[in-house]
C-alpha cells in the first residue's frame, strides 16, 4: 500500500504542529495555508501560554489548572480532553523552550512564569508579549527543515473550498484555489485536518486577522459536519479601536498589574494622572476582590459594558475605559510587555507608561468550531479539525493564555490521528468524488464571476458584522438574535445579486473575498440561531432574560447540522462529560 | 470635519505584463485611518477620484498590527508597514508603490519567497532530536535572552532587503533579515551545533561579504532589530569559520 498522503489546511500553531508530528512519524503532508504560514494569526497572540509547571513554589499542579479551565468554561467543555491537554502543557513548554523559543528568565536562567485571568496561580510562560509569534516562529522552522527534506510540501497562497467526500461520505481529498492565477483544483489525500482559526470576520471588525472568516469551517459544515457550541464567542475587554480594526491589548498588562478604571464623576475634566486614587473607580477590584483585574474575560467585558452603558462613566461619555500601568517602572514594562505597548504607541500616539490607556471590549475568539470527537475527528469520517476552528477545549468561555496550549495540544492529537485513520483506509472506488466536486466548485466559480448584479461584496460584509456586533455578542436579547437571523437571511438574498468589481483571472481578491462572505453567512445563522436556542447565561453568552446558568436544560453541547433549507440550521444537543468535576456555580467574587 | 478629505495616489498593474498606470483616490476623512483601512475603503467603493469605476487594490494584509510582517509597501517612497501607516502623519498625496526589488504580482503585491528560501539554505532552525518529551531545555540567562529576543522579533516583512543597495540580482545578496538569524540561531545553546554549516552558506557568493555597509536596513526595520551588530557579529565568525576551513584544507 502507498503510503498515506495527508492535507493539512492552516499553517498557524495548531496546523503546524500536525505537520511535525506527521513529518515525524515518517507520513509526508501537503500544506495548504492562504499566507506565507508565518504571516498566520497565531502570531497575534500576545500574553503567553498556560502549563502548571509550579516553578514559582505555589503549588500549582495540572489538576488545578484543569480545574481552572473547566470552571472558567462555564462547565460547558467535555472534561476528558481538557484534563489530558491540561496535564500535557507541561511537556508542551518544555519542547518549545527546547526548540528556541526565547521565553522570559528567571535571574536562575529557568522560565519565567506570570499570572493570567481565572487563576490565582502564575502559570504563563511568556517571551515579551508576542508569545504567540515566537511559538509561531518555531514551530515554523521545524517544519521548514522538514520542508527541505523533502517531508512537506507547502501550498502558500491557496485557499481550500471544499472537502472531496467518495460515495461513503469519506474524505478524499480537497479542492482549493490558487489565490494568484486563480485556478482550481482538488488534490488527493486519505485524511485531511483543517486548522483555519477563528471567524472573527463574522462580526466585521474583530481582534482577528484578515483572513480569519471561517469559511473552511464553515464549507465543510455545509458538506455535513456538525458545527458545536457556534453561539459561544469571546470579547476581549481590553481593546484599541479602530478603523480597520480591534487591536488586542493583552490579558498580560493585568497579569502585570494593570488596573482598569474610570473617573468617579463622569466627564471629570481634570487631567488623569490629577485624579486622585480616592476618585478613582477600580471597578473589578471593588467588585471582585478575590481575582480583582484578572477575573477571566467574559466577567470584566460584561463589567466594563456595565460601566459604559449603565453607569455612564465612559471616558468623556465615550465608550471606553482606563488600563492603567503607569505606577510600574519603565524598565519592567520594556522587558515585559513592550510588544503591546509599542502597538498602543503606534496606532494610538500616547506612551501607555506615561498615561493610561483607553480600551474597550472587542470580539476576540471563537470558542465554538467545529465539532469533533476526543480523537480530533469531525463529523464527516477522514476530517479532523484542530486549534480555534474546533470547538472541544474552552467551553463557554476561554481562560486567557489557554489558546496556545490547546492549538498545539489539538495539533500534536490530529497528526497522528489522521495518519492512523489514513493507513487504515480502503482504496478509494472510482475517482473518490474529484470530478464531481470540482464541477461543483467550478459552477460556482463561473456563475460569480459572471454574475451582473448591484451589490457590492465588501458592503454586504459591513452590513453582517454591524448586526452580529450589535445583537450576537456581550449582551443578547431573543428580539435581537431574530433581528440578526432576519438579517442574515436577507443579506443572503442580496448577495445572489452580488456584482464583483473585478472580473480578472489573476489576484482577484474580490473574488477570494465574495467566496469567504457567502460562508460567513451561512456561519452566522449558527451564531444566532444557536444563541437565540441557549435560553440561559453561561460564560461569554449572557441573556438578561435568562440570567442564570440553567445546568438541568442546558449543560448540553449545542450541534448544528446544514439543512440547506430557508429556516436555516437544524440543532441537537448532546450530553456534556462532566466524570471529573462535578458543576458548581460559578462565582468570581470569591476564590473558588 | 465631515468634510475633510484624504487623496491617495496608489500605483496600479494588473499583473506583470501589464504596464503600471497611477490611480488617484480621494476619500472623507475618519479618526485614526491608515493605509490599509483607506484601501478597505476602496474596496467597499472602487471609484477614483475623477468618478471611474476601477477594481479593488490587491494588497497583501493580514494582523494589521505590525507583527505577521505582511503588507510592506512603499508609501511616500519609504518601505514600511502599511497598517501602522496612520494617514495623519503622512503627507498629502500619499503615494503607494509596491516594493520594487521583489517580482511583482498584482498592483502592490509582490512575490517575496527569496527570504523564506534563504531561511532555509542558513539551516535557521534548532535540530531538535524530537518532538517527544525529553525534558526541560537548556539553561538560559536573561542577559542571553535579552540578546536574542530581539532578534527572535523579524516579522519577515523584507523592508531591509527593499532599502539595501546591494541586495539585487547582481550580487544575490542574502540581505540582513537573513543574517540575524543566523546570529539568533548561533547563539541558541543547541542551535549552535550548525554554526559551522550556517557560517558556509553566507561564505560565498551572495553571502555576508556583499554587505556595503550602507545601514539603511537597521534604520528601516519597523522592529528596531539591532541589524547592523548581527551583520558585524555573523561577519567576523564568518572570517574566522574561513581561516579555520582553509587552515583544515
Amino acid at each position: 500500500m502507498a503510503a498515506p498522503r495527508i492535507i493539512v489546511v492552516g499553517g498557524g500553531l495548531a496546523g503546524l504542529a500536525a505537520v511535525i508530528k506527521i513529518a515525524e512519524a515518517g507520513g509526508t503532508v501537503d500544506l495548504f495555508s492562504i499566507v506565507p504560514v508565518k504571516r498566520s494569526h497565531s502570531v497575534c497572540a500576545q500574553g503567553g501560554i498556560n502549563a502548571a509547571k509550579n516553578l514559582k513554589g505555589e503549588g500549582d499542579t495540572t489538576d488545578k489548572h484543569f480545574d481552572d479551565t473547566i470552571y472558567g468554561g462555564d462547565f460547558l467543555a467535555n472534561q476528558t480532553p481538557v484534563k489530558a491537554m491540561c496535564e500535557a502543557a507541561p511537556a508542551i513548554i518544555d519542547l518549545l523552550d527546547r526548540m528556541g523559543v526565547p521565553f522570559n528568565r528567571t535571574p536562575e536562567g529557568l522560565l519565567d512564569f506570570r499570572r493570567f485571568g481565572g487563576t490565582l496561580y502564575n502559570r504563563t510562560a511568556f517571551a515579551g508579549a508576542t508569545t504567540g509569534q515566537q511559538l509561531l516562529y518555531a514551530l515554523d522552522e521545524q517544519v521548514r527543515r522538514y520542508e527541505s527534506e523533502g517531508k512537506v510540501k507547502k501550498y502558500e497562497g491557496w485557499e481550500f473550498l471544499s472537502a472531496v467526500l467518495d460515495s461513503k461520505g469519506q474524505a478524499r481529498g480537497i479542492t482549493a484555489l490558487d489565490l494568484r492565477t486563480m485556478e482550481l483544483r482538488s488534490f488527493h489525500a486519505d485524511a485531511i485536518i483543517l486548522a483555519t482559526g477563528g471567524t472573527g470576520a463574522i462580526f466585521g471588525k474583530s481582534t482577528n486577522s484578515v483572513i480569519c472568516t471561517g469559511s473552511a469551517q464553515s464549507a465543510i459544515f455545509q458538506q455535513g459536519a456538525f458545527y458545536g457550541n457556534g453561539e459561544f464567542i469571546q470579547v476581549h475587554p481590553t481593546c484599541i479601536p479602530g478603523e480597520d480594526k480591534l487591536r488586542l491589548m493583552s490579558e498580560s498588562a493585568r497579569g502585570e498589574g494593570g488596573r482598569v478604571w474610570v473617573p468617579r464623576t463622569p466627564g471629570d475634566p481634570r487631567p488623569v494622572k490629577q485624579i486622585p486614587a480616592s476618585e478613582r473607580f477600580y471597578f473589578l477590584e471593588e467588585w471582585y476582590p478575590k481575582y480583582g483585574n484578572l477575573v477571566p474575560r467574559d466577567v470584566a467585558t460584561r463589567a466594563i459594558h456595565k460601566v459604559v452603558y449603565q453607569l455612564g462613566l465612559g471616558l468623556d461619555g465615550q465608550p471606553m475605559v482606563y488600563l492603567d500601568l503607569t505606577h510600574i517602572d519603565r524598565a519592567t514594562l520594556n522587558r515585559k510587555l513592550e510588544g503591546i505597548l509599542e502597538i498602543y504607541e503606534k496606532f494610538v500616539g500616547v506612551d501607555p507608561r506615561d498615561e493610561p490607556m483607553k480600551i474597550f471590549p472587542g470580539v476576540h475568539y471563537t470558542m465554538g468550531g467545529l465539532w469533533v470527537d476526543f480523537n480530533q475527528m469531525t463529523s464527516i469520517p477522514g476530517i479532523f479539525a484542530a486549534g480555534e476552528c474546533e470547538y472541544q477545549y474552552h467551553g463557554a468561555n476561554r481562560l486567557g493564555a489557554n489558546s496556545l496550549v490547546s492549538c498545539i495540544f489539538g495539533g500534536f492529537r490530529s497528526g497522528p490521528n489522521a495518519l492512523e485513520y489514513a493507513r487504515n483506509l480502503p482504496a478509494a472506488e472510482g475517482d473518490g468524488g474529484h470530478a464531481a466536486e470540482l464541477a461543483r466548485q467550478a459552477e460556482i466559480n463561473g456563475k460569480l464571476l459572471k454574475n451582473e448584479g448591484t451589490e457590492n461584496p465588501f458592503k454586504l460584509w459591513r452590513e453582517l458584522g454591524k448586526t452580529m456586533t450589535e445583537h450576537a455578542t456581550v449582551i443578547r436579547y431573543n428580539k435581537g438574535l431574530k433581528e440578526a437571523d432576519e438579517k442574515v437571511v436577507e443579506l443572503l438574498d442580496r448577495y445572489k445579486n452580488v456584482n464583483l468589481s473585478d472580473r480578472s483571472q489573476w489576484a482577484n481578491t474580490s473574488f477570494a473575498f465574495a467566496r469567504q462572505l457567502k460562508n460567513m453567512l451561512e456561519l452566522s445563522r449558527v451564531i444566532a440561531q444557536g444563541a437565540l436556542l441557549r435560553d440561559e447565561s453561561r460564560g461569554a453568552h449572557y441573556k438578561p432574560g435568562f440570567p442564570d446558568r440553567n445546568d438541568e436544560k442546558f449543560l448540553k453541547t449545542t450541534k448544528a447540522a446544514f439543512t440547506g433549507s430557508a429556516a436555516g440550521p437544524r440543532f441537537e444537543y448532546e450530553e456534556v462529560d462532566t466524570q471529573y468535576i462535578k458543576p458548581r456555580p460559578r462565582n468570581y467574587d470569591a476564590a473558588k | 470635519m465631515a468634510d475633510k478629505k484624504v487623496t491617495l495616489e496608489i500605483k496600479r498593474q494588473a499583473s506583470p505584463d501589464d504596464p503600471a498606470v497611477w490611480e488617484t483616490f480621494e476619500l472623507d476623512w475618519r479618526h485614526g485611518m491608515n493605509v490599509i483601512s483607506a484601501m478597505m475603503e476602496i474596496a467597499a467603493n472602487p471609484v477614483t477620484a475623477d468618478g471611474r469605476a476601477t477594481t479593488p487594490i490587491t494588497y497583501d494584509s493580514n494582523c494589521l498590527e505590525e507583527i505577521c510582517g505582511s503588507c510592506a509597501m512603499r508609501i511616500n517612497g519609504k518601505a514600511r508597514m502599511a497598517c501602522s501607516a496612520l494617514v495623519d502623519n503622512l503627507e498629502q498625496p500619499i503615494r503607494v508603490e509596491p516594493l520594487s526589488k521583489f517580482p511583482l504580482v498584482r498592483d502592490l503585491q509582490v512575490d517575496r519567497s527569496v527570504l523564506f528560501e534563504n531561511l532555509k539554505a542558513v539551516k535557521a532552525w534548532v535540530p531538535v532530536d524530537g518532538t517527544y518529551d525529553l525534558g526541560s531545555g537548556p539553561r538560559v540567562f536573561p542577559q542571553q535572552q535579552e540578546v536574542n529576543y530581539p532578534l527572535s522579533n523579524c516579522i519577515s516583512c523584507t523592508c531591509c532587503m527593499e532599502v539595501c543597495p546591494q541586495f539585487n540580482e547582481e550580487t544575490g545578496f542574502v540581505g540582513a533579515a537573513t543574517i540575524a538569524q543566523v546570529k539568533l540561531f548561533n547563539n541558541h545553546p543547541t542551535g549552535s551545533v550548525l554554526k559551522e554549516e550556517r557560517l558556509r552558506a553566507l561564505a560565498g557568493d551572495g553571502g555576508i561579504q556583499e554587505c556595503g555597509f550602507a545601514q539603511n536596513c537597521v534604520e528601516v526595520c519597523p522592529k528596531q532589530i539591532p541589524l547592523t551588530d548581527a551583520i558585524s557579529d555573523v561577519s567576523r565568525d564568518v572570517l574566522v569559520q574561513k581561516a579555520k576551513d582553509f587552515l583544515r584544507s
